[in-house]
């Protein structure tokens, strides 16, 4: 068993975990926090995609290990104080999900591109999200999701703040 | 609130991952199981030695097919094909002595842990006697194939013919007859939600509840109760959050009830998620038929007939819906948009080893609408004639409904012309036209597809039923209004992301007049939803939402009797509008529905009438719903690398009345994607040892963001006069259309090359080959 020590949506966790322990598996089952989901045993669906210091990153492909002393945001910490992201927003707005398993993922990857680049064109929505599957969707209420929460949170940036840190244990 | 695009109710529970998926249920003390699958596609099981597994850390118990005789039954296959051969093959939960395809469960493991269950599988001992395999139809019936069930010689599962007019005469008188083998191949329905369950068994008072990704919770539930011999009123099938299931969660699979015997053999919770690998080779995978198909047609275009046969292969077994698709969908659908007065069709099932096929999308439908607008296609290429043309003067016209076709369907309403016109128009027909001669002339291919189809929907009447060897599938709803005069609405049907949580509470608002933030929607556990068939098959709103409304109407019938008595008047005075009910010609004197509930429920004193407002409702449909439509696309071939690029992609469909006019566009997006991707990417290869090549996402090709178009749709209405509310639904169609709407495309594009046809999926590879071999035979030009 290995220690491993996060920061997840702002919550400091301390835990011992075996080694081949995924990075979903410890954030579903350990943490509780099933927002994350699994959808392929491959890497190619993105399902489980969360941020690791602000990086979209593939949960099932890394191990917890991996991740000890980062900083991961899911899905569950989005959302501050009772108020929706504007990718959230986008989302609801837009018919941007129809089962919602994918979701998840999507919004997470969607996170990091407002990031580097708050203003994407419809093509560059589409490039970098490369590695996340849809099957319900057709895509194009995603992609408009993307530009609706892009233009809100150029126009209002506080809105789109990810969790700030918080000191203390789980 | 019916026609309003309100935003959805199910949306804030999911975009903050407080959805609640299977593999979220959490119970104290839960198992988790892990099953062993055949790698072979056909075997003799010689000895299973499950004692290693046993005896691992963790494990709880260990079955296999013969710790399960006697105890289990064979899942049961209600429906039966036309012209079946013999009774239905028994599915077994774990095989016995025989493995019929690759990722069929030979055992299931159950341990404390999901690591320990997945390590013990492997240490389960399995020693079978390879036997010869056969995947394709055609080397299933070939002489001497292997055969895969005893009582059905040949591998024919099903062997049944279709007929209609005189369609040998047709041929006689034809002008010209055209040809062409087609394959429509086999596909996965790849829910971004692999299945899963959570099977809770508790020996002392004698109940099972269970989760299950199902479509089809009450289904689940009886099935459940056969299987295992327990009382259904003791069993309990939720269905919670479901990621998608486009009729591949509809069955109950043996899996899964291997995993149920485990609950109840040991009296604890288990829980069994596929892998995607391991969903690839287990669910029912869709389409796979093979078409030799003629019509004959005049000079001026219009087609009198069709005739051939279509061969469907089943897979190793025989599921609960697969029976239907080929006689009961593909065929009586073949006429497709057009009075085409004469069909004769044999249709044959066969057996292989491979995964059982069944419903995936359009399940029978997509095939017979790729058949027919590839034919159509083919008889205006071969008359010299404009393919838009040749359907305009083939389509039923908008006077003839109800329109009963040579297959002995009736179309209940379309207008066929207006929306292949609204189509072509929205594309810019003769733009593209003149786009496309312009582009010849620089050497690059443009090419233009137009499809057009009927969708048959509102699965299924009892009167339908029975031709196509099912039982009835009707629905029921109860309304519910509280003191308050909020309502609960409790439904038979299950969406896995159509957004009935929202649809059905606009519809119950609209006929209640009450606000939509009134309306909770209840489906998915069959311990209060009332009795119902799922969702699939389009029918949820044609046939679940009826029977909504005709609830709702019951409660403002009754409504109207308390309000009556409330408000002093003769009840056939009493009018309802928006909500209030009110004396007619006095309009004052009025209570709204609030009041009425809550004087019903809380202050009753009226003789000769029950206290509550609430009501239950069925609906039987009297015949089958049919969407119709026309797609139409732009399409650039690459010669140098065949790559395809969808310039552009025009929808207009009709699905009568719309109830959530941004859901249906959601529909179709994804309906047309799925097309898409039959089209050009997707393809599920098995090789000629029956072994899955394309088992994983990494060789099979579900189709990214970047590789998909952006989509225009229209809609035209023809309300239904099925049911109550007009409506047709919608779900399918997408899936249905554009897979021809694209092909045509791509070889309208090539046609300068000689090209006449091209099986799907129409990948770089094969276009680029497709054009080489053209090239060579015309001597090497361009």
């Amino acid at each position: 068993m290995v220690r491993i020590r996060v920061t997840v949506n702002g919550t400091a966790h301390e835990h011992d975990v075996e080694p081949r322990l995924l990075l979903v598996h410890y954030l579903r089952d350990v943490l509780g926090l099933t927002g994350t989901h699994i959808g392929c045993d491959t890497s190619s669906c993105g399902c489980c995609t969360v941020l690791l210091d602000d990086h979209a990153v593939k949960s099932c492909t890394i191990l917890a290990v991996q991740a000890d002393g980062g900083r991961i945001t899911t899905i569950e910490g989005l959302a501050q104080d009772g108020r929706l992201h504007p990718l959230q927003e986008g989302f609801w707005e837009k018919h941007g999900l129809q089962c919602g398993f994918c979701t998840p993922g999507i919004i997470m990857t969607a996170c990091e591109l407002l990031r580097v680049n708050p203003d994407p064109t419809e093509e560059e929505i589409r490039h970098w999200l490369e590695g996340n599957l849809c099957r319900c969707t057709g895509y194009q209420h995603i992609v408009e999701a993307v530009r609706y929460a892009a233009e809100r949170m150029r126009s209002q940036p506080a809105a789109g703040q990810a969790p700030r840190a918080a000191g203390g244990a789980a | 609130m019916i026609g309003a695009s309100l935003k959805r109710r199910e949306d804030p529970r999911l975009l903050t991952g407080r959805g609640l998926f299977t593999d979220d249920v959490k119970l104290p003390g839960l198992c988790y199981a892990a099953v062993v699958r055949s790698p072979y596609p056909h075997a003799r099981i010689v000895a299973v030695d499950l004692e290693p597994a046993r005896r691992h850390p963790g494990v709880v118990a260990a079955f296999a097919g013969a710790d399960l005789a006697g105890r289990v039954r064979p899942l049961p296959i209600v429906r039966r094909a036309p012209g079946q051969v013999a009774e239905p093959p028994a599915v077994l939960p774990l095989a016995v002595d025989r493995v019929r395809y690759q990722g069929e469960p030979v055992a299931v493991v159950m341990a404390t842990s999901r690591e320990a269950a997945s390590d013990a599988a492997e240490l389960v001992g399995v020693e079978y006697d390879p036997l010869p395999a056969v995947t394709s139809v055609e080397a299933a019936a070939a002489e001497g194939a292997p055969r895969l069930h005893d009582a059905f010689p040949g591998n024919v599962a099903f062997v049944t013919r279709l007929e209609g007019g005189d369609a040998e005469r047709a041929f006689r008188e034809a002008d010209v007859v055209v040809s062409q083998r087609m394959v429509d191949h086999r596909l996965v329905a790849c829910a971004m939600e692999p299945r899963a369950c959570v099977v809770q068994y508790d020996p002392f008072t004698g109940k099972l509840t269970a989760w299950f990704t199902t479509q089809r919770p009450h289904h689940t539930r009886w099935f459940l109760s056969r299987l295992f011999g327990l009382p259904e009123h003791r069993v309990r099938v939720i269905a919670p959050d479901v990621g998608g299931g486009f009729g591949s969660k509809g069955p109950l699979y043996p899996d899964e009830a291997a995993v149920a015997f485990c609950a109840i053999a040991t009296g604890r919770p288990v829980k069994w998620a596929a892998e995607r690998r391991e969903d690839f080779a287990s669910t029912v995978q869709g389409r796979d038929q093979v078409a030799h198909l003629e019509v004959a047609a005049r000079r001026d275009g219009t087609i009198t007939a069709v005739r051939g046969t279509i061969t469907a292969n089943m897979g190793a077994y025989l599921y609960a819906n697969t029976a239907a698709i080929l006689p009961g969908r593909t065929a009586p659908m073949l006429p497709n948009a057009y009075a085409i007065a004469h069909v004769s069709l044999e249709l044959r099932g066969i057996f292989t080893n491979t995964t059982p096929t069944g419903p995936y999308r359009g399940a029978g439908r997509p095939e017979a609408c790729y058949y027919m607008e590839r034919l159509v296609d083919l008889v205006a290429r071969e008359l010299g004639l404009d393919p838009v043309e040749v359907r305009r003067r083939n389509f039923v016209p908008p006077d003839r409904f109800p329109y009963e076709t040579a297959t002995g369907l009736v179309y209940d309403s379309g207008d066929y012309r207006a929306g292949l016109d609204k189509a072509v128009e929205l594309l810019g027909y003769e733009e593209a036209r003149r786009r496309q001669r312009e582009a010849r002339q620089e050497g690059r291919y443009l090419g233009i597809g137009v499809a057009s189809y009927v969708e048959l929907g509102g699965v299924v009447g009892s009167r339908q039923a029975a031709r196509e060897g099912s039982a009835a599938l009707w629905e029921s709803a109860v309304v519910r209004v509280l003191p308050t005069g909020a309502v609960t609405v409790f439904v038979g049907t299950c969406g896995h992301g159509q957004g009935h949580e929202t649809t059905f509470a606009q519809i119950a608002a609209d006929l209640l007049g009450v606000p939509v933030e009134d309306v909770a929607v209840v489906y998915g556990d069959t311990e209060v939803a009332p009795m119902g068939f799922g969702t699939f098959g389009t029918r949820s709103t044609p046939v679940g939402g009826s029977a909504l409304a005709l609830a709702c109407r019951k409660v403002v019938e009754k409504g109207k009797r308390i309000a009556a008595r409330l408000l002093e008047a003769a009840v056939e005075d009493v009018e309802f509008e928006r909500g209030r009910f009110f004396v007619r010609g006095s309009p004052q004197r009025a209570r709204t529905i609030q009041e009425v509930a809550q004087a019903a429920i809380l202050r009753f004193a009226l003789p000769g009438e029950e206290p509550g407002l609430e009501a239950q409702a069925v609906f039987d449909p009297p015949n089958y719903t049919f969407g119709s439509g026309t797609h139409a696309c732009l399409v650039e071939v690459d010669p140098e690398t065949g790559e395809v690029t969808i310039l552009r992609y025009v929808a207009v469909d009709d699905c009568g009345r719309l109830v959530n006019p941004l859901i249906v566009d959601g529909q179709i997006h994804g309906g047309v994607v799925q097309g898409i991707a039959q089209a050009l990417y997707e393809y599920l290869a098995y090789d000629d040892n029956g072994q899955l090549l394309t088992s994983s996402l990494n060789e099979y090709a579900v189709p990214r963001a970047h590789q998909v178009p952006v989509f225009e749709t229209a809609f035209i209405e023809t309300p239904s006069p099925v049911n109550p509310l007009g409506v047709k639904g919608v779900g399918e169609a997408g899936a249905i259309v554009a897979p021809p709407a694209v092909v045509n495309a791509v070889v309208d594009a090539l046609a300068p090359l000689g090209i006449r046809h091209l099986d799907m999926p129409l990948t770089p590879a094969r276009v680029w080959q497709a054009v080489r071999q053209a090239r060579a035979a015309r001597g090497g030009g361009a």
